[in-house]
């Protein structure tokens, strides 16, 4: 692979605390390699920041493998940057050329308010997977984990469903601010596992229930949301989130 | 004398002796009984759940926005359990004595043993959990072979284990959460432990958000906190990871076990320049299948395609033809180095190996060719139904080498490179996982329990998830029933003020020095003297010098570091500032324990110390302990010794030849 240094202009939001209205604030970086992360030229304008005696940007990170979900800019119009499933932190500098101008906002929700520059409160999602999201099964109570086989293809498919980073990116792209994405990947890896079953009407009408608490948006599926996950978690899931609230909601039994 | 507490009779039974005698605390009493957990890992989310579960009133912190990011999140390859699910001559005490060779016979045999016999438990907790691990076709739990061993062992979720055994944990966790059971403080980071009459009793911690100090009142403290692979500045372990809880525990009289165990993972992408801010792991499962080579000749730059078969030199498969490729961690990147320094590395740097998926991709497209009944295929055919199931097992781990380095691993070799993991020294810790302070615990990666001198893998997600749902519920009870009787201590005691106005000062004195050189930039140089002379390879010289630059530099941040922003708001270099000034305090006792260790033993290899043939040299009659350091003032350290007493297992010189 070829590499080759860039100078840059990152056009950055700058918001002190959530009180704060913010604007954006241009910079210029010098060098930047093309092997870099997109978080370490970050580090670099940081560090020039501290070198200058300004207060550097802050941002939300942690992994930097594209798992932890903690990353989360809005780069150039698009949640987690121009290349397709990839979190922030993933993306490399060799997505830009010499010369370019990086736009970089926090994600944008009446239900992610900013804490400060690009760091967002994102507690709204534990509190939805509080509401349902789990099997209810203390320690201890499990039986041997060969007892109840499980078809390949359906352990897959949930498995797929359950590589959900939690990162938000689908709320920040929607229109509506809707979190269903982020809601039918959860509904559906455990309503496609028979340990899901027991609580499976609950699960949906109570998960669904404390996301419009939250402020979170409608669906009116758009796809967008799809497109922008980092896990490309699939839309399908919010179409079997549908279906689930649709039978929960008609069950006699709830 | 240190008393590990270890329960009598025979090795197999004290487990299931010790819980059926072990004191209990009744359902009424227990929600009038408060546990403080820091860490929301897999160590510290399965216990809070588990002691949630139970009826306490548990209070967790982490300092991420969520406790489904803590670091357990990153673990790519596996969990091992003694299932035998494979039919392969697995069980109980294999996975134990495994366990305990593979620690270079320096771990506990008791707490191994324990760890083995609650394995299967875990796995069967995370099933019922929704866990969806890898199945077979029959619908059945997969396996895959891991290094240190010859049965199939390792559960897995692709290459995402710890994401979905973390998500299943942090998901019992928020049930406890919505049931009232469990106060989850999230962006909280805690910064000091408060000692009452000789016990631990709570903590100081900062609300990362407002700046603000909080005082927390516990009749036990849980620390889950983590490993200190970071004091390397460079490590796989996420960026947060730090060591500052475990070391204010340590200050506060907590000893510390082994602090210079650290693991060196053999397969990790190669530095790339001076930018670089972490280093990634690819998963070990990827030695299953892939192989690992240099070029026979010195200084080779062709391409790794132009080297003919007969000029690639597999050392591993040369030098260990028993465990070949899947020889432990510490085996593998030594041999790694030994090759580099030796002027056969490859790529721009020099430093790096080559593991290549050649070889795997023709074996399983000829398997698959059977698989789908036809006799004869081209090459191409063959070659792409071999990539479909390499993409199947491995996709995501590809995925990632593709991202990060732009080079396609399905057309060349990966170049790899050792790098700083995981680190089995932590807080020494007894039986019950009680540290030398009544009340407070170490779990997880925080303690150093387990894993001897090296940690076979996928068995830190088995230790962490152990501890967590299956030991602490026992033994925090066993303790706690003494404590009925002690109402909580209101926040205004003389003990929190003092633990309060500690942790204030030093902010203050942080903010304070208002010099010229960055946080980052003391980290980076404190990683470098510890790599270059605390790493893979150590000598009593390097040791030696290393100390006396770690004890300048310390010097020299406490003049000179610059840290902008204030104190009462969102302040991320601050948080940063408080860890770095702990790991330059570490720093220092790593090297101590390094320089005490006369002899090299799994991890720590000490140059003056191996054989003939440049393995570990172990001196059993000199070192068969474990070190407990005791915190005795600015640099100063008294040792305390734990000796190991192998009653069923017969120590020997490691071999996988
Ligand atoms: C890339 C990678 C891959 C790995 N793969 C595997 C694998 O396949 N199999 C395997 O068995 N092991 C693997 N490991 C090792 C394993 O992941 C870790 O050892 C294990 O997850 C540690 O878990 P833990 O719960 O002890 O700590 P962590 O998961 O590190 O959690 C620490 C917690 O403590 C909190 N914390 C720390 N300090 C404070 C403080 N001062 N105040 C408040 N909160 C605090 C953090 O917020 C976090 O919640 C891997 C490690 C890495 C780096
Ligand atoms: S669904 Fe995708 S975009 Fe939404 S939170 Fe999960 S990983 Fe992020
Ligand atoms: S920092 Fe963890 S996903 Fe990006």
């Amino acid at each position: 692979m070829e590499h080759y240094n860039m100078n840059l202009t990152v056009e950055v939001w700058r918001q002190k605390n959530k009180d704060d209205k913010g604007g954006f604030k241009s910079y210029k970086v010098k060098d930047i390699s093309s092997e870099m992360s997109f978080l370490e030229m970050f580090d670099v304008l940081n560090e020039q920041l501290v070198h200058n005696g300004e207060e550097p940007i802050a941002f939300d990170h942690d992994c930097r493998e594209g798992i932890c979900g903690a990353c989360s800019m809005y780069i150039n119009g698009k949640p987690h940057g121009p290349w397709a499933a990839t979190t922030t932190c993933q993306l490399h500098m060799r997505a830009f050329k010499d010369g370019d101008t990086i736009v970089v906002e926090p994600w944008r929700a009446k239900a992610f308010p900013v804490i400060k520059d690009l760091v967002t409160d994102r507690s709204a999602f534990d509190r939805i997977i509080a509401a349902g999201g789990y099997v209810s099964v203390n320690t201890g109570n499990a039986v041997d984990g060969n007892s109840l086989p499980i078809e390949k293809e359906k352990a897959d498919s949930a498995f797929a469903a359950a590589a959900c980073i939690g990162c938000g990116a689908c709320v920040a792209i929607c229109k509506n601010s809707s979190a269903n994405l982020f809601i039918g990947a959860k509904v559906s890896h455990l309503a496609l596992l028979p340990q899901g079953e027991p609580e499976r009407r609950t699960r949906v009408i109570n998960m669904i229930e404390q996301a419009d608490k939250e402020g979170f948006g409608a669906c009116t599926v758009t796809g967008a949301c799809e497109a922008v996950c980092p896990k490309e978690i699939s839309i399908a899931n919010i179409a079997r989130l549908n279906k689930e609230y649709m039978n929960a909601s008609f069950s006699s039994d709830k | 004398m240190l008393d590990a507490k270890i329960p009598a009779g025979p090795l197999d039974q004290k487990w299931s002796k010790y819980k059926s005698t072990c004191k209990l605390v009744n359902p009424a009493n227990k929600r009038k009984l408060e546990i403080i957990v820091i860490g929301t890992g897999l160590a510290g989310a399965s216990a809070a759940a588990s002691l949630g579960e139970l009826g306490y009133k548990v209070k967790a912190f982490c300092f991420q926005d969520s406790p489904r990011r803590a670091h357990s999140i990153a673990a790519q390859g596996g969990i091992n359990a003694a299932k035998n699910y494979q039919n392969d001559g697995d069980s109980t005490y294999r996975l134990f004595y495994d366990t305990i060779k593979g620690g270079d016979y320096r771990a506990r045999e008791a707490n191994v043993h324990r760890l083995a016999e609650v394995s299967a438990n875990i796995i069967d907790q995370c099933v019922a959990q929704g866990v969806p691990f890898a199945r077979e076709y029959g619908g059945l739990l997969s396996n895959r072979s891991f290094g240190g061993t010859q049965v199939q062992r390792t559960f897995y979720a692709a290459g995402q284990t710890g994401q979905q055994l973390l998500i299943g944990a942090y998901q019992a966790l928020e049930r406890q959460v919505a049931l009232g059971n469990v106060k989850m403080y999230s962006r909280h980071e805690m910064l000091e432990v408060v000692v009452i009459d000789g016990k631990a009793r709570g903590i100081i911690a900062r609300d990362l958000v407002s700046g603000k100090l909080e005082r927390h009142f516990g009749h036990a403290v849980l620390l889950c906190s983590g490993g200190y692979g970071n004091v390397f500045y460079l490590s796989t372990n996420a960026m947060g990871s730090n060591v500052t809880a475990a070391w204010k525990a340590h200050k506060k009289g907590a000893y510390f076990g082994n602090p210079c165990m650290t693991q060196i993972h053999p397969t990790c992408i190669p530095v790339s320049g001076d930018h670089q801010s972490k280093l990634t792991l690819m998963s070990e499962s990827l030695r299953n299948d892939g192989r690992i080579w240099v070029p026979k000749k010195q200084n080779d730059t062709r391409r790794p395609n132009e080297i003919a078969e007969e000029e690639r030199d597999y050392y591993l498969e040369r030098r260990y033809p028993a465990f070949g490729n899947l020889v432990p961690r510490d085996v593998a990147s030594r041999a790694a180095k030994e090759r580099c320094d030796a002027g056969y590395g490859v790529g721009s740097s020099r430093q790096a190996v080559y593991l290549d998926y050649a070889d795997a991709i023709q074996r399983y497209g000829k398997i698959e060719l059977g698989k789908q009944g036809l006799d004869t295929a081209d090459a191409a055919t063959i070659t792409r139904l071999g990539k479909e199931v390499v993409k199947e097992k491995y996709g995501n781990l590809f995925d990632m080498y593709e991202k990060i380095t732009g080079e396609n691993p399905y057309e060349v070799p990966m170049r790899i490179y050792p790098a700083v993991h995981y680190t089995m020294g932590g807080l020494w810790v007894d039986y019950n996982l009680m540290t030398t302070v009544p009340g407070l615990y170490a779990l997880g990666e925080a303690n150093f329990s387990d894993h001897g001198a090296n940690r076979l893998g996928a068995s830190a997600l088995m230790q962490g998830l152990a501890d967590g749902y299956f030991v602490i519920p026992y033994t925090i009870g066993d303790y706690l029933a003494d404590e009925i009787r002690t109402a909580n201590i209101p926040t205004d005691h003389p003990a929190f003020v003092a633990a309060e106005k500690e942790v204030s000062d030093r902010i203050n004195k942080l903010m304070g020095i208002n010099g010229s050189q960055s946080v980052e930039s003391f980290h980076k140089r404190l990683g470098k003297i510890m790599w270059d002379k605390c790493g893979m390879a150590r000598n009593a010289k390097g040791l030696q010098e290393a100390i006396q630059e770690i004890r300048a530099l310390r010097e020299e941040f406490w003049k000179d570091v610059r840290i902008p922003g204030a104190v009462a708001e969102y302040n991320p270099e601050l948080d940063k500032a408080n860890r770095v000034a702990d790991f330059m305090e570490l720093g220092e006792l790593m090297c101590m324990d390094a320089l005490d260790r006369n002899e090299s033993c799994g991890g720590h290899f000490r140059e003056e110390f191996q054989t003939e043939e440049g393995e570990a040299l172990r001196d059993d009659a000199n070192y068969m302990y474990v070190s407990a350091w005791q915190y005795a003032g600015t640099n100063n350290w008294q040792l305390h010794k734990e000796p190991l007493n192998y009653e069923v297992v017969k120590p020997s010189q490691r071999s996988y030849k």
